[in-house]
């Protein structure tokens, strides 16, 4: 038997005495490899990870340094260790990475088992093991959540929404663009740009209208355009709404960097 | 009182505490939630300048004497206001309770307001509670946190009937100041702790009181902001902003001032240094020095000297009646007024 495959072979992260060890009684295999095909490298895990957002913050949680680690067995059995800023980061931002986590890693072609473990948190249990056991978040916190979280998620991706038409905005408003000229654009006039990317994917997300034909600013609840004498209060609440979700992506951050002393996997400075 | 460049500050901290969270308060089988919270606020200190970093087991509990040098001697401080937070699951004798912080206050007369709470889920036990506390403490201002745990009850909103009982006693009972923690929190698990919505509407039903909203709603800034541009008596608590921005995120805190100028306005901002999580002395000098780091801000209102002296003091000053002598005052009209335009702006929206 080979080491596991290992995207880094740091172990710094102290598991907490509440951190579970192996799997849940109950989680079954998720596939496996078909023929002739090994399993994914941990690079690759890695990748998959990037699509998982930290809903709060909008930004994969790679690059926020979430990841502590990424392993995969030859057998196919992937392992990822989370980590966040706090003991206390809210648990319900904390169970939507951990599953879509699961989610990114468990369809992964070649993936036997996926484990992915939240570490150092003061939900650790209720989280691992109800994601382990494709519980749901009412079922993994029994008696103490009202429902699921469909719809903290989606108010998220609106405000993500807002932060990206300011990102989109900014650098057209800064070279001239009249605000006015703004609310004529539709999203295939504007030059391409991984902003542009980033806020037609979020608006598909949402089912709201993201094609060359669709109008740049639209309200995030209802898709409609925005009315012109309403433009420059839109362009105002999507900065702001760009401001806070910055400002605290950066506390997120510092409080990471004081709790853990090496960086995660695929983090990227900011 | 500082001094700097010829000008002079009064200084009101709005929002400070004195804890206990050594082990010898952690109650016992909850040690692991003592622990964890007294690390996540020793984890927030880190944010502030490397010289101002406290080892945790002096963070875990500060002596009178610490304080009173902290904040009074080397901070600067003219009037402090205490907020208390009780967590009396997780500490024995609670965390930062009235009892605790006015018995330090009155050893020190004229230097603290001792503030009180208040849970409308407890009843009529607690409107007793509320009414024995101002009796006992003379507390004009209350801090409240909506998002609390409660005998199974996973928060509440001040919008409730049952908050509304205990707004209403509180304002008859000579409380003026209601301030709520709409920031950083744990509990509870699906309801949006940061939700701002329930201050509104108390807001616009409770006239005669102030709210201060503490945090600034962080990390909803743009809900609280689009709420307070609405409200005359709802005002921006900026502990947390500049303790947990101005030197480790100045960049971003330089955004969140600009907004805050913008849609609040410094008639309506609060500092408080949320001490012993960081000193007020940093955060003082910091501030009065502080302006935007470049033109990339040009179109944020700017924060004159005048600001400066409303915010670091006169505001809170005005909120709690407090005396303040003559050569800190400010002329009438000094300063940018409030956003009352771009109040009208959303209300038309």
């Amino acid at each position: 038997m080979t080491a596991p495959l290992t995207a880094g072979s740091r172990s710094a992260v102290p598991r907490g005495p509440s951190a579970p060890a192996g799997h849940a009684p109950g989680a079954a295999p998720e596939g496996h490899p078909g023929p002739g095909q090994g399993p994914p490298g941990a690079a690759r895990v890695l990748q998959a990870l990037d699509a998982v957002r930290d809903p709060e913050l909008d930004d994969p949680i790679t690059a926020l340094g979430f990841v502590a680690s990424c392993t995969v067995s030859p057998d196919g059995d992937a392992s990822v260790r989370l980590r966040l800023p706090t003991y206390f980061c809210a648990p319900n931002f904390a169970f939507l990475m951990v599953a879509d986590a699961y989610d990114a890693v468990s369809g992964l072609p070649g993936v036997r088992r996926t484990e992915v473990v939240l570490e150092d948190h003061f939900a650790s249990d209720a989280i691992n093991g109800g994601v382990a056991a494709r519980a749901g978040f009412a079922r993994s916190f029994d008696g103490e959540a009202a429902g699921e979280l469909d719809q903290l998620r989606a108010d998220f991706l609106r405000k993500a929404v807002m932060a990206g038409t300011d990102q989109v905005c900014r650098p057209l408003l800064a070279a001239g663009t009249e605000p006015d000229a703004l609310r004529a654009m539709t999203l295939g006039e504007v030059p391409p740009s991984r902003a542009l990317d980033r806020l037609r994917q979020r608006r598909a997300e949402l089912g709201l209208p993201a094609g060359d034909d669709a109008p740049l600013l639209i309200d995030p609840a209802t898709g409609a355009p925005v009315a012109g004498d309403a433009v420059p209060l839109h362009l105002r609440k999507a900065r702001i709404t760009r401001v806070g979700i910055e400002a605290n992506s950066g506390i997120c951050r510092g409080m990471l960097r004081h709790r853990y002393d090496s960086a995660g996997q695929g983090e990227e400075d900011q | 009182m500082y001094e700097k460049d010829g000008e002079k500050y009064f200084i009101v901290d709005s929002h400070m505490h004195y804890w206990n969270a050594a082990p010898d308060n952690w109650v016992p089988g909850a040690e692991k939630y003592a622990d964890g919270w007294i690390n996540c606020f020793h984890a927030y200190q880190g944010l502030g300048p490397a010289d101002t970093h406290w080892s945790i087991e002096h963070f875990q509990k500060y002596s009178e004497d610490d304080l009173m040098k902290d904040v009074f001697e080397d901070g600067y401080v003219d009037k402090a206001i205490f907020q208390p937070t009780y967590l009396k699951e997780w500490y024995k004798e609670g965390f930062n309770t009235t009892e605790r912080n006015a018995a330090l206050g009155e050893k020190h007369p004229g230097k603290f307001i001792a503030n009180t709470r208040f849970d409308p889920r407890d009843g009529d036990v607690g409107l007793e509670q509320l009414k024995a506390d101002v009796e006992r403490y003379g507390s004009t201002g209350v801090k409240l946190y909506t998002a609390e745990w409660n005998n199974g009850s996973r928060g509440y909103k001040l919008s409730d009937p049952a908050a509304y009982r205990f707004l209403e006693a509180a304002q008859e009972l000579g409380i003026k100041n209601i301030h709520v923690h709409k920031g950083p929190t744990i509990w509870p698990l699906d309801k949006d702790a940061f939700d701002v919505s329930d201050i509104d509407h108390a807001a616009t039903d409770f006239q005669g009181l102030n709210f201060i909203v503490e945090h600034v709603g962080l990390p909803r800034i743009e809900d609280f902001c689009f709420m307070a541009t609405q409200e005359p008596n709802v005002y921006a608590g900026l502990s947390v902003v500049i303790g947990g921005l101005m030197h480790a995120r100045p960049k971003f805190f330089a955004k969140v001032m600009g907004e805050l100028l913008f849609w609040v306005g410094e008639d309506k901002m609060t500092f408080g240094s949320d001490y012993g999580i960081w000193e007020p002395k940093w955060q003082i000098e910091g501030f009065v020095d502080w302006d935007y780091p470049s033109d990339e801000f040009s179109d944020y209102p700017r924060l004159g000297t005048a600001g400066k002296k409303k915010i670091l003091g006169l505001n809170a000053a005005k909120l709690y009646d407090i005396e303040v002598p003559a050569e800190y005052r400010l002329e009438a009209g000094q300063g940018t007024p409030g956003a009352q335009d771009d109040a009208q702006l959303v209300a038309g929206a």
